[in-house]
């Protein structure tokens, strides 16, 4: 068994490509030019929202002003409404991904494990949910939501944010299920698993990764969505339907503070699991 | 403890018959391989048995028991995959385990019992890596003593040495009898390589389109083929085929004239390589040798019997070149008479 033993192959991480130098230059160049076009806008704000009245309308822009301080953030955060707005927001994103999970999950996995008459029409339908303008729906979901008693709160919210999620949602998943091999399930039923106990022992482990994807994506999606957000609350707004709201009437550096705080968390959190992204989309990362 | 009845089995999916009316009977701690080319049914007779596909029509019967309709948990068996299915988030201790622990069985119990099957199989040195640091043949072993952990009353095996490397396997399939035969389990081993079924199986069911053509020992369906199929796709080179016409009770090859069991024009002579023999005097059959190919224990001749063509091996020591025209002498007792219209063989008379 030493002889078998000592051919396992070692996970290859010394892998290294070497591409002739133009390429290489081609590569950094392009990654550079991508780098910039998303980070110096979100730097631009970073200054507005940090670098207070004066700092909004400097010219020309420090890359490193002195005088940035918490101060107008601080002063932002402390504007009437806007703590609650975030928490609305945090509410309707959370409640979002638990619906968008819940609900798509169990659709990506039929998806991926049965062939069904009217899949792949299914599957375009899905799709479809999101070509429906919302504008169209606007006023009917309004009395509707009135009339339920859903209006003016979070969880009513939650509830179109997780029409706009689902799509992915399901189609994501299915691809994520697809990546599990069917034999496991199998061979955990042979070894005395009930469907569920081996859905929930060897498929959900495998799959919490990229569920973990799912998830960031409906929270982004409800997070920064704003029409719906907008017309379907009153007083408990979201803070992206809040800022809509205030920010038309506020100084410009409270704007910049606005745009930064709705930036950061979706930032945030596609930076903490980037790795599963890539694995989603079967890029290895190292 | 169990033996293994097929009863009457049909599997349709849709308009395709997967089987035919398939039936079988694995006794208790008998090794049954089934043997046949990809998409004969073999695979999904196995996963009727093991309860992951449902049959069309007919029963499944484990030691006695109806298993027709049962959930593959409450059949009581144990199953190893053809990409071995060990769970990637277990570490090896676990995936041994994992049968066990679905039995709630106690924790010294399973213990000792995936220890004792780990040592069985040499994985004992690693039972704290996770599969993915381990080579094929090893994560092969680790579905086998998963399998085995249970001691099941049946093991049905897909294909688990196909995705091996030659050398491996052949040292796996060593192994893989040694354990068994110890074991005393009633084993089901579907394959499509020869050499596999014919050094592991007590007997083997020979499948071709849905349907069993033949069941029985190695030997049996190696020397007595009971269809044309079967003689051609057992040994290697394959049985050679030569039609005859049968006049008078009695056919005629060149200037051999062999007695035919039955009347009946269209028949052929279903002949095995090293059952002919060069005659030194160029009677017997006429054979015209094409290609000579000296494989090391032996010479594989290839050439036309009758314009027929034909493989025949010999000693290496042989003397023939291209071109060549030699004579065969054939035993009459070893020859596969076949009915050229049924493709069935005939009784020999």
């Amino acid at each position: 068994m030493t002889a078998t033993s000592s051919k396992a192959p070692l996970p290859d991480t010394s892998r290294t490509y070497t591409l002739p130098s133009a390429r290489r230059f081609l590569l950094w160049t392009g990654m550079a030019a991508l780098l910039a076009w998303v980070l110096v806008p979100i730097y631009f704000v970073a200054l507005g929202a940090f670098g207070g009245r004066t700092g909004v309308f400097r010219w020309p822009k420090s890359i490193w002003p002195s005088d940035l301080s918490f101060a107008p953030m601080m002063q932002f955060l402390n504007i009437e409404g806007v703590f609650n707005a975030l928490m609305n927001s945090f509410i309707a994103a959370g409640l979002t991904v638990v619906f968008s999970i819940l609900l798509g999950a169990p659709a990506g996995y039929a998806l991926a494990r049965y062939s069904f008459r009217g899949q792949n029409a299914y599957r375009l339908l899905v799709l479809l949910t999101r070509a429906f303008p919302l504008a169209i729906l606007a006023l009917p979901l309004t009395v509707s939501f009135i009339r339920i008693g859903l209006y003016d709160t979070p969880f009513g919210v939650s509830l179109i944010h997780t029409v706009l999620a689902l799509p992915f949602a399901a189609l994501v998943t299915q691809s994520l299920f697809m990546g599990i091999p069917r034999e496991y399930e199998e061979a955990a039923w042979v070894f005395g698993c009930t469907r569920l106990q081996a859905f929930v022992r060897i498929v959900l482990p495998l799959a919490l990764p990229g569920l973990a994807a799912t998830a960031i994506f409906a929270f982004v999606i409800s997070w920064n969505e704003v029409f719906a957000a907008s017309i379907l609350t009153v007083r408990e707004r979201t803070l992206t339907a809040y800022l809509l709201k205030i920010l038309a009437e506020s100084p410009l550096h409270y704007r910049f503070a606005g745009g930064f705080i709705l930036i950061i968390p979706s930032v945030l959190f596609i930076f903490a699991v980037r790795r599963y992204l890539f694995a989603v989309w079967g890029i290895a990362s190292k | 403890m169990a033996d293994i009845v097929i009863d009457h089995v049909v599997k349709e999916f849709g308009s395709f018959q997967a089987l035919q009316d398939v039936s079988l009977v694995a006794n208790d701690g008998e090794f049954v391989a089934l043997l046949g080319p990809s998409g004969c049914g073999k695979t999904t007779l196995l996963r009727i048995i093991a309860g992951l596909e449902t049959q069309s029509a007919g029963r499944v019967v484990i030691g006695g028991r109806d298993v027709s309709g049962l959930t593959p948990r409450k059949r009581g068996l144990a199953m190893v995959f053809q990409n071995y299915a060990v769970f990637p988030h277990m570490t090896v201790f676990e995936n041994v385990a994992f049968g066990l622990r679905m039995q709630k069985a106690p924790a010294d119990d399973v213990k000792r019992k995936v220890e004792r099957a780990a040592a069985l199989l040499h994985i004992d040195g690693f039972l704290e890596r996770y599969p993915a640091k381990l080579s094929g043949g090893q994560r092969q072993r680790v579905a086998v003593a998963r399998a085995l952990a249970v001691e099941p009353a049946v093991l049905l095996m897909d294909e688990p040495l196909s995705n091996l490397d030659a050398l491996l396997r052949l040292e796996m399939r060593t192994e893989l009898k040694a354990v068994l035969r110890e074991a005393g389990t009633t084993t089901i081993y579907v394959t499509h390589d020869q050499t596999e079924a014919m050094g592991l199986a007590d007997r083997i069911a020979v499948m071709y389109g849905g349907k069993i053509e033949q069941i029985g020992s190695p030997l049996e369906i190696y020397a007595t083929p009971a269809t044309r199929f079967v003689g051609g796709f057992i040994g290697s080179p394959p049985m050679n085929f030569i039609k005859v016409r049968c006049e008078n009770g009695s056919a005629r090859i060149g200037e051999m004239a062999l007695p035919c069991p039955v009347a009946g024009s269209e028949m052929e002579i279903g002949l095995r390589g090293e059952d002919a023999s060069l005659a030194a005097d160029r009677s017997g059959i006429p054979f015209d040798v094409r290609v000579v190919e000296p494989m090391g224990s032996h010479l594989l001749l290839t050439g036309a019997i009758d314009g027929q063509l034909a493989r025949i091996v010999t000693p290496p020591t042989a003397k023939v070149t291209a071109g060549e025209r030699v004579g065969l002498h054939v035993d009459p007792s070893r020859l596969t008479w076949i009915d050229g219209r049924t493709g069935r063989a005939v009784s020999r008379g």
